[in-house]
């Protein structure tokens, strides 16, 4: 079957000793501590090297936050951060909502896994990038482009976990679920989805962070507001420190996003094996 | 639900996998409510014609048959434990595993709970019904599939080396529980496995296999000691020391298949000749024996 780069094996063992020994036994404080004493460090280092360049070509960490201050003040952080939130958050979801029942038939479907296939080996070497110009002419500038380019390419990355997924169910546990009465339909409702869970989550993850490598590219080309905007437009300015500011913005956001992902999946989720 | 076994019956039975034949002509007769042990070392085919009765895999030749029907595919009336534990689910709780069969046949909420209580009850786990099997022993966990198929009432229980990863003493005790059941549910059981013992402490007949490929029935052996059984009696001690001999020189055809010498047979008697000494009436090389036909020096040893 078709191995995508945007796919990942899934790490599916339930060995409760690997999060701790990939951790260390180190306490709480001191890992974070040390997670806060790096970021120190690279600011440091940073404002250091920013002192032999011009404002325009490096500004410095202070320039960047009274640049962030500045963007604060007049709104213009907030309405770029909740733009393109939104458009990721709902391309996202959609895609998410279509790629899981895709992936599924695909895994289910011998057929119709063998006609999308030539397909999904064209379009792996398609970045979403390519169809910014195409999804504004066929959509327009509006919201729809954007959201659909996230929606595309989550679907693909969420539909090929998926199948990856429903593909590497345990013969063993389709085999019991035969032998106890249950229809392929049932099956694939209460065996093969639950078995799927975690690669769905690892896709729907990966999918996240695709999201913002495609939502900049799009905002840049056509936006008026959203973070790429903000990014392109300090150029218009020559406020360098407004383009540090929006890659800060986007690394914090997305950081938050997969944290928040994190958290609930591994909370409500965890009776199906996902667990971060 | 007791006394509720079906026959089951296999004629002529064919099994490949491509161009590998797994099991060739294969005829045994199993009668309600017994239990019947398949015994031969890996690979011999006993699990293939396990899975054949199960219906996971189809026969090419020749058809099995549970009570009056044909098997064409797996069904509720035969159960299956899988020897590895992870045939259960494990997002659902000991409680949920067991209550899957009855929700899939459609059983009424009520009725599900008062049968799956009953089951839980049965293999000692109505303590752990809230557990996920992550957080059980091995024994626990064959325990829970256990109860999980008898929920399903079924009139045939096909097991597949059950015990065969818990440890010695754990499986002592899950043999011990297993006759009570056996006794309890009146079902049919056909359980495989490679050791003597288990099968002497279990079967009602034990029946050896000629090693594979082209694996067949070898021989029938009647088990008919008083319950509970005692590996140590000296009945048990004769029939263990035929099994192993039957056993023992299909162990050494499969190693000089693979070019192994004489001297390195695997045999624990030592005989260089590959022919067991007290079994003159035993045919090592005859597949394909009726499911009726017992050897007479199998009887000696019994009584």
């Amino acid at each position: 079957m078709s191995v995508d780069v945007r796919t990942v094996p899934e790490k599916l063992s339930r060995d409760k000793s690997a999060p701790t020994r990939r951790r260390g036994n180190w306490p709480r404080l001191t890992r974070v501590g040390l997670g806060v004493l790096s970021v120190l460090l690279g600011i440091a280092v940073w404002d250091l090297v920013s002192r032999n360049y011009t404002a325009f070509f490096l500004p410095s960490p202070m320039l960047t936050w009274q640049g962030a201050v500045e963007l604060v003040r007049d709104g213009t952080l907030w309405d770029s951060v909740t733009a393109s939130s939104t458009r990721i958050l709902t391309g996202w979801a959609l895609g998410v909502v279509i790629g899981v029942p895709v992936g599924l038939l695909m895994g289910c479907v011998p057929w119709l896994r063998l006609m999308l296939d030539p397909y999904i080996q064209f379009f792996r070497f398609v970045p979403p990038i390519a169809f910014v110009t195409l999804a504004i002419i066929w959509l327009g500038p509006g919201e729809a482009s954007k959201v659909a380019l996230i929606f595309y390419t989550t679907v693909f990355i969420v539909a090929l976990n998926t199948l990856a997924g429903v593909l590497s169910v345990d013969e063993l546990r389709l085999r019991a679920a035969r032998a106890l009465g249950a229809n392929p339909v049932r099956t694939l409702a209460s065996v093969v989805l639950p078995s799927t869970v975690p690669h769905v989550v690892t896709g729907a993850r990966l999918a996240m962070g695709n999201s913002f490598l495609t939502i900049v590219s799009a905002e840049i080309v056509a936006a008026q507001s959203g973070l790429g905007s903000l990014i392109w437009t300090a150029r218009n300015y020559a406020k360098t420190e407004w383009v540090f500011v929006g890659i800060i913005a986007l690394g914090l956001l997305g950081y938050l996003f997969d944290w928040i992902l994190r958290m609930v999946t591994s909370k409500t989720l965890r009776r199906y094996g996902v667990n971060f | 639900m007791t006394g509720s076994g079906s026959p089951v019956s296999v004629r002529d039975v064919d099994i490949r996998f491509g161009d590998f034949v797994a099991v060739r002509q294969a005829n045994l007769d199993i009668g309600a409510g017994e239990f019947v042990c398949l015994l031969g070392p890996s690979g011999c085919g006993k699990s293939t014609l396990l899975n054949a009765i199960a219906g996971f895999v189809t026969p090419v030749d020749g058809e099995v048959t549970c009570g009056d029907t044909r098997v064409t595919g797996p069904d509720v009336s035969r159960g299956v434990v899988f020897q590895s534990a992870e045939a259960l689910f494990p997002w659902l709780t000991v409680r949920q595993n067991v209550a899957f069969g009855p929700r899939m046949r459609g059983v009424g909420k009520a009725q599900r709970a008062t049968a799956v209580d009953r089951y839980l009850a049965m293999v000692g786990l109505s303590h752990s019904a809230d557990r996920f099997p992550a957080q059980l022993s091995g024994g626990m966990r064959q325990r829970a599939q256990l109860a999980r198929v008898l929920a399903n009432e079924p009139s045939v229980v096909l097991m597949d080396e059950p015990f065969g990863a818990l440890d010695a003493q754990t499986r002592l005790v899950m043999q011990v529980e297993l006759d009570r059941i056996w006794r309890e549910t009146g079902a049919t059981i056909v359980f495989v496995t490679h050791d003597i013992g288990e099968a002497i402490l279990l079967a009602d007949r034990i029946v050896t296999m000629t090693a594979g490929p082209s694996a067949g029935i070898k021989n029938i052996y009647p088990c008919d000691l008083p319950r509970p059984r005692d590996l140590t009696d000296p009945a048990s001690a004769a029939l263990f020391r035929q099994l192993r001999e039957d056993i023992g020189a299909e162990v050494a055809r499969t190693l000089r298949a693979q070019g192994l010498d004489d001297g390195h047979d695997g045999r624990a008697t030592g005989d260089p000749a590959g022919r067991p000494a007290g079994a003159g009436t035993v045919e090592p090389s005859s597949p394909g024996v009726n499911g009726t036909r017992v050897a007479d020096g199998d009887r000696r040893a019994l009584r």
